[in-house]
């Protein structure tokens, strides 16, 4: 719109696309037009999440934590110093809390407020995990939650839900599956899933390859 | 605040739909729209509690209907507005005013892995006794605060028993506010959850909400 033509303030608002994409592109050229954005970063923040940091971070720290006993009392007791061992922290991850499942003892994360996620060790959230449906059921329905991921648990098993409120940042340690004793750390790591390390799966033999 | 985004416990959202091989940004203006918002975040003219505020301010049904990033832009628009990096005009028109200063550097791509890899811990190292012990019984306040709080509605009165101690933390409601960083105690608190929603919960269950000691009174 040039700035000859007056308009009435009622269209003001209709200048702005509500395309968000239009809108997106829209604002990032003003941004760089003013100086304030370099394109370069935005490339680099973005490739940053999509191909160098997600959750094979946290599948090589449960790997470890499955073969060496040592390394797992230390990631239980200090999981930052533990995590940071791999060469993992930072972002979304600067405060470390690793909750283990045991066979009476299921462990499911959680931001009822937001989108709180340890970007550290699984990247950035998927989209359920941001969802009004998980963050509202999973601390009143937690066993709901979990069969409609396909998790049925038997009433011994206690249920612990962890809501991420503050800037701690929660992972699970899965139960190592029956039958891997003869696997190396790298394949047992091949085996651990994200929606493992939430908790709202298990780590079974037949999930290698499934979501990344 | 009482918003719509405080969903711990609410019906009616449906069903969780879990995409197999989800991409980490399903459209490109995603990407976009999250590095836009940590390269301006760069500049330190907010906070990440001021940041999760703005989201809440959103207007319930609009933040119910919005997309996760869309939230994201509408909330960077606001912030941007709010400290003068830009002018409501220069957004709509999508280009800079005549004479308009320019603020530099911007965030460079050599900056990124270094801000990725130092994150920005909301912890503090200051001195302080934590007011609980763990295992100490408390209770939530009963609180309605109208600015930003991280303390969920659905354990507000609610008896639980202090797990750990997290450490010292910057506190949200003032932090989100401009009004410092008022830093304390912050503890993980176990609940039950039949304390939380009742006999229809199972006995065993529990679920544990980190809390700063501002939000808890001993029992």
């Amino acid at each position: 719109m040039s700035p000859e033509v007056p308009h009435a303030h009622d269209h003001a608002h209709q200048a702005v696309p509500s395309d968000p994409a239009l809108r997106v592109k829209s604002l990032e050229s003003l941004l760089v037009e003013k100086g304030l954005v370099d394109r370069a970063a935005l490339d680099a923040l973005i490739d940053t999440y999509e191909h160098k940091i997600g959750p094979r971070n946290g599948a090589r720290v449960v790997a470890r934590a499955w073969v060496d006993p040592v390394y797992r009392q230390r990631l239980l007791t200090n999981a930052d110093a533990a995590i940071a061992e791999l060469g993992y922290g930072g972002m979304q991850g600067e405060h470390m809390v690793v909750v283990e499942n045991t066979p009476k003892l299921h462990n499911l994360v959680v931001c009822t407020l937001c989108s709180c996620y340890p970007w550290s060790v699984l990247g950035l959230p998927p989209v359920w995990y941001k969802s009004a449906p998980y963050r509202s059921r999973s601390v009143i329905d937690p066993r709901g939650v979990l069969r409609e991921f396909g998790l049925e648990l038997p009433e011994d098993v206690e249920v612990r839900v962890w809501d991420s409120t503050a800037e701690v940042r929660y992972l699970v340690l899965p139960q190592r599956p029956a039958g891997t004793e003869g696997l190396s750390e790298e394949a047992l790591a091949a085996l651990v899933t994200r929606d493992a390390m939430v908790g709202v799966a298990k780590v079974s033999l037949s999930e290698a390859g499934g979501v990344p | 605040m009482n918003g719509v985004h405080d969903m711990g416990g609410m019906h009616g959202m449906g069903p969780i739909h879990n995409e197999r091989n989800e991409p980490v940004f399903h459209e490109p203006w995603e990407g976009r729209t999250y590095g836009l918002l940590f390269a301006m975040g760069a500049f330190g003219k907010w906070t990440l509690d001021a940041l999760r505020h703005q989201i809440e301010l959103i207007s319930p049904a609009d933040y119910l209907r919005m997309r996760y990033y869309e939230k994201w832009i509408a909330a960077l628009v606001e912030l941007m507005v709010k400290t003068g990096l830009v002018t409501r005009a220069e957004v709509e028109s999508g280009t800079a005013a005549q004479g308009s200063p320019k603020m530099s550097p911007a965030l460079t791509a050599e900056k990124v892995p270094i801000m990725v890899a130092n994150g920005d811990p909301a912890s503090r190292n200051v001195p302080g006794a934590p007011r609980f012990q763990t295992g100490q019984r408390v209770r939530a306040r009963n609180m309605h605060p109208v600015g930003h709080t991280r303390l969920p509605r659905y354990v507000r009165a609610k008896l639980g028993t202090i797990d750990r101690n997290h450490g010292v933390f910057v506190f949200p409601d003032t932090n989100a506010h401009g009004l410092g960083e008022k830093p304390q105690h912050v503890y993980s608190v176990r609940f039950t959850a039949r304390e939380l929603w009742g006999q229809q919960a199972a006995p065993r269950d529990t679920v544990y909400v980190d809390l700063w000691d501002d939000y808890l009174e001993p029992a």
